[in-house]
């Protein structure tokens, strides 16, 4: 009974705040409106879709002894309670995806992606979540690779470890690109986040060799000196000689990350890795909770329009019109296939009971939407006109400030050189013009954010501790993806040869090391080389290879519910499936066919040749073009490729639902056998 | 109106909670398993747990985008 009142509250709520932003159209609305409509979503969502299909689609079973429980072995295997296992499993999904996705898709206006984000998460992300996380608990906590080959066959098993393994190489190239331009001619930016390397490694030493696992202890004193760092980063900034050593431009930035890539997946983890993942995962959900308090504490107005007439295609952030575009540029936020990695890795050997797997999987997610509207909204508080000319590369808008600012003004958003000027003043920086990749326009956001919350006097350094905060989450993330890689591909070049596959032998290490950071590192110098951002090019491509990713883990979860012959509940997951086959194929068709050269992929390689074969391209940008022209033809065969497997993997999984309903043989569901529980507090009512 | 004690013990174990979520606690609960189940036996050292806990939690994907 109350469960239903407050259902009808939620909903009522819901309806009027969504209400206000569809009648509020033309005029500005307050943030709080989308958070308060954000939350009854989620809310309505967690109480009552994802309840229904934890027991009508999952039947959990609360007295079923989970593999926690069945294999405790008080390292790995451990019933965890559920407000801890919701903690670690957030932690380990929240990455900076949802932070950069929706800062990007803002030039859409808010509407099409706070749309997306909320309907998105609530039919599609949290659900695919949670059933993975349910699916690999059943399976002793099998990985999506292992649950792709048991259930629906070889095929499947070996698209889902290459595309993990394409993702990989695509994710980390665009992050670093993201790190790299924020870093760019900006002292302070870069002495900060050269600063989390020595942090990170003390407190490796500290939790090793000092206080040996207190981690609390390590994490809080690593936290204490990242914040100094940014102060200190504010000193190097203002002192003539020292600023010159950390002045650096986009493509030595870019060497530097790739060496401190490869040093990181080859150096043991407790002295980087380990600690730096403390450190990031301590400040990610600090600024997540800071960032909740600041934007209801200054309920801001939001200044960017519902709807840009960059719908049409023509936005200067990427190609693509809103349809597809939006619904790949915001993958994490709303959807993300690389969850389903996480949600069938360490997460499943924690649960201690079924019915928990609803807050870790659905609850974890939605929270993370939340996190991907908290972007959105420090994205489309700023002026318009501020936020294109940080996004907006030097390719499109020329090099001069005046011309910038000209042809943005010219698009209905006016700006004016004084204005940026003032600005990179305020946030302590030379300059904010064509600062792309998501993350100073973010920072810029987090700033005013917290400025305007907490104290307007330090804006440069709420700035850097933006940028820093964002760094150290996406060096994490360099360093962790690496080292996953380098697993990878000794995996698979163990199968080629023997020795190649041993994890501990050290050519094989420096090997397949530096395989992964080539892969990822020309992505991330082609990216960093190119006049337009590089960003247009490679999240787009993040995008399709994540989406294709969610309908690899979308495709296992349809087939695993129709062979348990529950065909008439499929839809849970093939409807978001069927949805992101139709937007990633759309969107990869025109990627791949489009005319338009600033679309496609294949006709932007033709269009640089032809200019460059007409002796029509600048001087400045010829030495990079034939690089750029084979760049985009390999994109676009990249593209190719995900498409086919993508479709591969949904033939795939149609074939065992054929199966299923003609009576055909399938290989047996590898489900772990039915044992009672014998942890207290569970009684055999709960039994779905 | 909650007693002092009440108030004192939810503390504590919102406490536990952050303590196992960062994994602070995690050689103590450890020693406990171990105590447990193969009572009798020398435990991994401290630094031995820490190192092993870390190549573990490191092999796989636990972090994301």
């Amino acid at each position: 009974m109350g469960n239903k009142i407050l259902g009808i509250v939620l909903a009522i709520i819901g309806a009027f705040a969504i209400g206000g932003i569809a009648i509020y159209r033309d005029e500005p609305i307050n943030a709080m409106w989308i958070v308060v409509a954000g939350i009854c979503i989620y809310t309505l969502g967690y109480r009552f879709y994802a309840a229904w299909i934890t027991a009508k689609v999952l039947s959990a079973d609360a007295t079923r002894a989970t593999p926690a429980e069945r294999l405790n072995n008080g390292r790995d295997y451990v019933p965890t309670h559920r407000w801890v296992v919701f903690g670690h499993h957030f932690a380990a999904i929240a990455g900076p995806g949802p932070l950069v996705g929706p800062t990007l898709a803002a030039q859409f206006g808010y509407l099409p992606g706070t749309l997306w984000l909320l309907v998105g998460s609530v039919l599609g992300g949290c659900v695919q979540d949670m059933i993975i996380l349910f699916l690999s608990t059943r399976r002793n906590g099998k990985s999506l690779g292992q649950m792709a080959r048991d259930e629906l066959g070889p095929f499947g098993g070996l698209a889902a470890l290459i595309g993990t393994l394409m993702i990989m190489i695509i994710l980390i190239a665009v992050l670093g690109l993201v790190v790299v331009n924020a870093m760019k001619h900006s002292p302070w930016a870069t002495s900060t986040v050269a600063a989390t390397i020595p942090i990170a490694i003390f407190i490796g030493f500290f939790l090793r060799r000092i206080r040996p696992g207190r981690v609390l202890e390590g994490t809080l004193l690593g936290v204490i000196l990242l914040i100094a760092s940014v102060w200190g980063g504010g000193l190097i900034d203002h002192n003539e000689t020292l600023r010159g050593y950390f002045d650096h431009a986009g493509p030595s930035l870019a060497v530097a990350v790739i060496i401190y890539g490869w040093l990181a997946a080859i150096l043991p983890v407790w002295l980087l890795l380990a600690p730096r993942d403390y450190l990031s995962t301590f400040l990610k959900l600090g600024v997540v909770g800071l960032l909740a308090i600041a934007i209801v504490i200054m309920h801001p107005t939001l200044k960017m329009p519902a709807i840009t007439q960059f719908v049409d295609g023509t936005g200067p952030l990427f190609s693509g019109k809103v349809f597809p575009f939006v619904f790949i540029t915001i993958a994490c936020g709303a959807i993300s296939g690389f969850h389903a990695l996480v949600s069938s890795g360490t997460t499943p050997k924690l649960i201690t009971n079924e019915q928990d797997i609803r807050l870790a999987g659905y609850g974890s997610m939605a929270l993370e939407s939340f996190v991907g509207i908290m972007a959105m909204i420090a994205a489309a508080l700023l002026d318009p006109g501020v936020y294109f000319a940080i996004n907006t590369g030097s390719g499109i808008v020329g090099t001069a400030a005046a011309d910038a600012v000209q042809t943005i003004s010219s698009w209905g958003f006016p700006v004016s050189v004084d204005q940026m000027q003032d600005l990179a003043k305020e946030m302590g920086e030379s300059t904010l013009f064509a600062r792309t990749g998501g993350a100073p326009s973010l920072a810029v956001g987090m700033a005013s954010i917290f400025g305007t919350s907490f104290g307007r006097g330090l804006m440069s350094v709420w700035y850097h501790f933006a940028i820093m905060f964002e760094a150290v989450f996406i060096l994490t993330t360099v360093d962790a993806g690496t080292r996953v890689g380098r697993f990878m591909v000794q995996d698979l070049l163990g199968q080629v040869w023997k020795p190649m596959g041993n994890t501990s032998s050290y050519p094989s290490i420096l090997i397949s090391s530096t395989l992964i950071v080539a892969g990822w590192g020309y992505f991330l110098y082609i990216g960093v080389i190119d006049p337009n951002g590089g960003i247009n090019i490679l999240w787009p491509l993040f995008g399709i290879s994540n989406q294709m990713l969610a309908s690899i883990a979308l495709s296992v979860a349809t087939g695993i519910i129709i062979k348990k012959g529950k065909i008439r509940y499929a839809l849970v997951t093939f409807a978001p499936l069927a949805w992101l086959a139709t937007v990633t194929t759309v969107a990869a068709c025109q990627k791949i066919f489009s005319d338009d050269p600033k679309l496609g992929f294949f006709a932007g390689a033709d269009d640089l040749a032809a200019k460059l074969a007409a002796g029509t391209l600048p001087a400045d940008r010829i030495a990079s073009a034939s690089q750029l022209i084979f760049n985009q033809n390999l994109d676009g065969w990249l593209t190719v490729f995900f498409t086919i497997v993508l479709w591969f993997v949904i033939l795939d999984m149609l074939r065992v639902a054929y199966c299923r309903m003609t009576g055909r043989a399938l290989p047996a569901s590898s489900e772990a056998p039915y044992q009672q529980t014998q942890l207290n507090g569970v009684t055999g009512a709960a039994h779905a | 109106m909650r007693s002092l004690g009440q108030m004192r013990s939810a503390a504590k174990t919102v406490w536990e909670c952050v303590r196992t979520v960062t994994g602070d606690n995690a050689y103590d609960r450890y020693l406990q398993h171990h105590e447990q189940t193969h009572p009798g036996t020398p435990p991994l050292s401290r630094t031995a747990f820490y190192d092993e806990s870390m190549d573990r939690k490191w092999s796989g994907i636990n972090r994301c985008c």
